[in-house]
Order: C-alpha cells, then sequence, then structure tokens
C-alpha cells in the first residue's frame, strides 16, 4: 500500500504526535506519555508517519528520537492549494461562459 | 477576467463542511441555469484540461446528472448527482458520488452531499455552496487535507517554529 502525507493526517492521534514532535525530537516513550493508549499503537502510528516519510528517526546514544520532516508538511499546503485551485479554474470558466451568453444575447 | 469577483473558500472541519461562496456578473437566472442545464455545465464544470461530458440529465427532485469527466488521453472518471430538492431559481440540493458507465454508484468512493443557494448581490448572482461530508475521513479523502481546525493550529505552530528558524 502507498502511503503519502494524507495518510499521515488522516489520524487524530497521528495528528497530535504531528503537533507534539514539531518543535522538539522526542522518543517514543515520551510521545506514548501523551496518550491514553497503548504503546504499541503509538509505535504504528510512528511507524505509519515514518513509511509517510514525515518523519525521520535519530539515534542519540541508546535512545531514538523522532523528528517531523517540516518539508514534507509544506506538501499539504499545496494539496489546500490545489483544490481550490479546481474550483478557480471552474468558476473562470464560468465567467467565460457568462460572458459568451451576454453576448449572444445582444 | 479583469473584475474582481467575491470569492471564499472555507473548511469547517468540525463539522465536516466545505463552504464555496461566488460571486458571477449574471443576473441570478442566468447563473442558475449553468449550475442546473447539463449542456450548459458541460462546458465549465470540469477544469482544463478535464471536460465533463452528460450521459443523461433529470434536473428535477428525485432525478439524476449521469456524467464522466473525461481526461485529456481519453480517461473517464463518472459521477452521479441526484437532486433531492429544487427551489428554481433559489436553491437545490443534491448528493454526489462515484459510479461507473452504468451509474453503478462505488460506495468505496467518498461521497457528498451539497446544498447551492442563489441569491443576489446587486447586479451580480452570488452562489454560496456547501458541501457536507458524512465523516471526517470522507472530507480527508476527497480533499485530501483536513485541516482548518485541527492541523491549522498545527500549522501555526509550524509556521512559528518556521519563521525562528
Amino acid at each position: 500500500m502507498r502511503r503519502d502525507i494524507f495518510q499521515a493526517i488522516a489520524d487524530p492521534t497521528r495528528r497530535a504526535i504531528i503537533i507534539l514532535i514539531a518543535s522538539q525530537a522526542m522518543t517514543p516513550n515520551a510521545i506514548a506519555d501523551n496518550f491514553h493508549t497503548t504503546r504499541q499503537s503509538v509505535s504504528k502510528h510512528l511507524r505509519i508517519l515514518t513509511e509517510c516519510e514525515l518523519v525521520k528517526q535519530e539515534q542519540q546514544g541508546r535512545e531514538i528520537y523522532y523528528t517531523l520532516k517540516i518539508e514534507k508538511m509544506k506538501e499539504i499546503d499545496k494539496w489546500i492549494a490545489q483544490f481550490r485551485k479546481i474550483w478557480e479554474t471552474r468558476f473562470d470558466q464560468l465567467d467565460h461562459v457568462l460572458s459568451t451568453m451576454k453576448k449572444q444575447k445582444k | 477576467m479583469s473584475m474582481s469577483l467575491f470569492f471564499d473558500f472555507t473548511v469547517d472541519k468540525q463539522n465536516n463542511i466545505i463552504n464555496i461562496k461566488r460571486e458571477f456578473a449574471a443576473d441570478r437566472s442566468t447563473v442558475w441555469d449553468c449550475y442546473t442545464r447539463s449542456e450548459i455545465l458541460d462546458k465549465w464544470w470540469m477544469p482544463l484540461p478535464w471536460k465533463s461530458r452528460t450521459k443523461s440529465m433529470d434536473f428535477r427532485e428525485g432525478g439524476k446528472w449521469h456524467y464522466a469527466a473525461v481526461g485529456p488521453n481519453g480517461e473517464e472518471h463518472w459521477s452521479i448527482t441526484t437532486y433531492t430538492k429544487i427551489e428554481p431559481q433559489k436553491l437545490f440540493l443534491a448528493s454526489d458520488a462515484f459510479c461507473d458507465a452504468d451509474g453503478n454508484i462505488n460506495a468505496a468512493m467518498p461521497s457528498s452531499k451539497w446544498t447551492m443557494n442563489f441569491s443576489d448581490t446587486g447586479k451580480h448572482t452570488l452562489v454560496h455552496g456547501i458541501m457536507q461530508f458524512p465523516d471526517l475521513v470522507q472530507l480527508e479523502q476527497t480533499i485530501a487535507m483536513g485541516f482548518k481546525e485541527g492541523l491549522a493550529r498545527a500549522m501555526e505552530q509550524l509556521d512559528a517554529i518556521l519563521a525562528k528558524q
């Protein structure tokens, strides 16, 4: 199954993890402390986020730290802009249809 | 278009709604026709290079619009719109779903309910489209973005972090 950024943000726990690690690198245990779910569940979300290439792991001593790949988050902005753009294009086309209709009436 | 026409696009994630407002430089009955007559819809509904091609249109309560989005290489994505309520030149309600060439709805794909309101703004017409999704997943599938509330906050935080770097 292909992973992408939209799978990463489709889940509320993963969104919360993104917010958590946006400001600082954190170990899986430190992340899990913020949730009422099991550590396995948090691990699963971290694995998906990693597969979505939204987070990266860094080994520091004996611990693994997760950090957010901020440049990847910007893809969401691009997507929103694209969806908005679809509507803009659609409406520009309707403007064109309307002005053509107006000319034909005259 | 050089003249500036009001355009507003907002996502209400708490209620799974997208609001799309747009003003058009034409009277209400003309704009109404553009949204409800398939021969006109086919001229603008799909953003280029896609085109919409109507297979059948029956604009009345309970009626359906069955059309394909046709891509530049001839690829076809079929959709069906079912009209549930119509008040001529004022509003219509519809549900939107993906389907096949025979009109069989694909339940695995996202669907949404539409309300289209038409009102006068001086000489122009304002169309306020409200897309309602049954749940967040479908909203996110469709617009593949899913943030005005939850992630918008994350975005602000990210913006703040980026600004510091």
